[in-house]
């Protein structure tokens, strides 16, 4: 039971991964919570389940065209709200209320058009029986997200180590202002930033009705809570952190849920303030220098 | 300090009047009780919003804990009402004490660990292994206290001792001090000001306002589930009323509410959805075009704001 409990956490950190990673890129380089993270990936979730149930469209299809429409609809997102927001006085606190409010507007949108009831894709799409590994039988669907997720953790990561645009978006991570004046641009890294975010959590919701429960419009705040402490436990704009926040948060949930279930859904919220507290640069976080 | 006298006189008594004279002519007390409790959580969390720039976002937790406070002193010790006022006002100080360290967190961090903690004892209360105590997810019944008429007054003199309690910090030293710090709290510290006191003295009034609040909800309307004493809204109305108004003025929040709040009770109890996306929008632009509120639209042009 042990072994069985620490391997499914392991797959479904993996998962918790690639929830937390499009958050923390997006906080990383522009210091902005995007408090609709969870919404967006409501999205990705009733966008893989219409394109299934309209057309037939295997998920893993389906996460190639979500990945690539919610990257186009980032942008004009980005361009409409996030410069201005970056020039206000406080542009992290209101960033907070502001993207508050687009979940508001995401949510009640959504709940208009698909309604409250809850809707799923069956596991067995991704592929029948459990699979065995290490000697433990996991559902397929499980092991196909996780997979999925590891792929677009080790992309996010050539993309920031391995690309010219990556160097500068470090840059822009490490200090934005100086980015600015050494002549980056910083505006379009920043552009490029939000709409991988955005991607991103359009991915982890095309996955979400196998990992986390079938679909509904409210689902985005227990989301964000998961995605926030998984970035938090890691730290923020190293997708290494993420991973290793993600991985802590999969294999300490499921332990939880197989020896003190009933208690399992304190975890998220506890594990985010003993880490805050403790080290509030997240577990492989630098120092941040402080005025 | 004559000044805030002032303030107060101008425009804490003539609302306070409103509000107490307003049940004669006015039959839904439950509506009038909803503004008086919104204005109050307005308020405390304009104490610590507004002045020191710290956002508890779950600023709800103060409210359920003193919800349950006065119920479980009620449930379990038979106090009489105003006692169990007192147990939610504990309640929710313990709390505050409790959860005093995340104010070493700043900026968003800050925010996300209060809604966390929030959250956390939401969790607690509701969870179905203490049903012996709390009720669980089950709610709770306190319908041999239940006054109506007492509890709205007594809603009334908190709401009262409130905006006192603003007017004092906007012209007392402690209020400036913390706006002080709120600006840049390397340089507050240096010109002499005691930075973690003050902000720990705003940290826990605004959790005592609230957990009196919340015990005053628990009083009137009697009957409640975890998930309503815990709503998130009641952060995010609180929130958004003071910002729309205008934080750490006496005016604005109480403007948000009037404005805010009446918007909702026109369209948001038949069409909840439409309400959420005018609600949303409004937000949206509220940050993006005034985000200092309604009050900066005077402040900019040279007038001061009670």
């Amino acid at each position: 039971m042990l072994a069985h409990a620490i391997l499914s956490g392991l797959v479904f950190g993996c998962y918790f991964t690639l929830v937390g990673l499009g958050l923390n890129l997006i906080f990383g380089v522009m210091r902005i919570v995007n408090l609709a993270h969870g919404d967006v990936v409501m999205l990705g979730a009733f966008a893989a389940f219409w394109l299934f149930a309209l057309v037939g469209l295997h998920p893993l299809m389906s996460s190639v065209i979500v990945l690539a429409a919610f990257a186009l609809l980032g942008l004009p997102v980005y361009y409409l709200v996030v410069p201005r927001l970056l020039a206000a006085r406080d542009s992290e606190m209101l960033s907070i209320i502001l993207f508050f409010g687009v979940q508001q507007i995401i949510e009640a949108i959504a709940t208009i058009a698909f309604g409250t009831s809850e809707r799923s894709i069956p596991g067995r799409v991704l592929g029948r029986g459990p699979l065995h590994l290490l000697g433990q039988a996991l559902p397929v669907a499980w092991v196909v997200s996780a997979a999925v997720s590891l792929l677009a953790v080790a992309l996010v990561y050539l993309y920031l180590y391995r690309s010219r645009v990556g160097t500068l978006t470090r840059a822009v991570m490490v200090n934005r202002d100086e980015a600015l004046a050494s002549g980056i641009d910083v505006n379009r890294v920043s552009a490029l930033a939000f709409a991988i975010g955005v991607a991103l959590a359009g991915l982890a919701g095309v996955f979400s009705p196998f990992m986390l429960g079938s679909a509904t419009p409210a689902m985005g705040g227990d989301v964000n809570l998961a995605a926030f402490a998984v970035i938090v436990i890691g730290s923020l704009g190293d997708p290494r952190g993420t991973m290793l926040g993600g991985l802590i948060y999969g294999v300490a949930l499921m332990l939880m849920q197989t020896y003190m279930s009933a208690w399992a859904n304190l975890l998220p919220n506890l594990l985010l303030i003993a880490v805050l507290l403790v080290r509030p640069t997240g577990l492989l976080g630098r120092q941040v220098r402080r005025a | 300090m004559r000044r805030g006298v002032g303030e107060y006189a101008a425009v804490a008594l003539p609302l306070l009047a409103a509000l107490a004279l307003a049940p004669l002519v006015y039959s839904n007390e439950l509506l009038l009780f909803n503004f008086i409790m919104f204005l109050i959580l307005a308020q405390g969390l304009n104490a610590i919003y507004g002045f020191t720039g710290y956002l508890p976002f779950g600023y709800v937790g103060f409210f359920g804990a003193g919800a349950y406070g006065f119920a479980l002193a009620v449930m379990h010790l038979d106090a009489s009402p105003l006692l169990a006022m007192a147990c939610a006002g504990v309640a929710a100080l313990a709390l505050g004490v409790v959860l005093t360290p995340l104010l070493r967190l700043s900026g968003a961090y800050f925010a996300i660990a209060n809604l966390a903690a929030a959250q956390a004892v939401y969790q607690v209360i509701s969870n179905p292994a203490l049903q012996d105590i709390t009720k669980g997810p089950y709610g709770v019944t306190l319908s041999s206290v239940f006054a109506p008429a007492l509890s709205y007054g007594v809603a009334l003199g908190i709401l009262a001792a409130t905006l006192a309690l603003v007017a004092w910090l906007r012209n007392a030293r402690l209020g400036l001090a913390l706006q002080a710090i709120r600006e840049d709290p390397v340089s507050a510290a240096m010109a002499g000001v005691a930075v973690v006191r003050g902000r720990t003295i705003a940290w826990l009034l605004s959790a005592l306002i609230a957990g009196l609040a919340g015990g005053v909800f628990a009083w009137h309307i009697s009957v409640f589930y975890p998930e309503t004493a815990f709503d998130l809204s009641f952060s995010i109305f609180a929130i958004v009323f003071t910002l729309f108004g205008g934080a750490a003025t006496q005016l604005g929040p109480i403007l948000g509410v009037l404005l805010l709040y009446g918007l909702y009770n026109v369209i948001g109890i038949t069409v909840p959805q439409y309400f959420q996306l005018i609600y949303g929008v409004l937000i949206v632009l509220l940050v993006l075009f005034l985000p200092d509120g309604l009050a900066s639209l005077a402040t900019r042009r040279g007038f001061r704001v009670p």
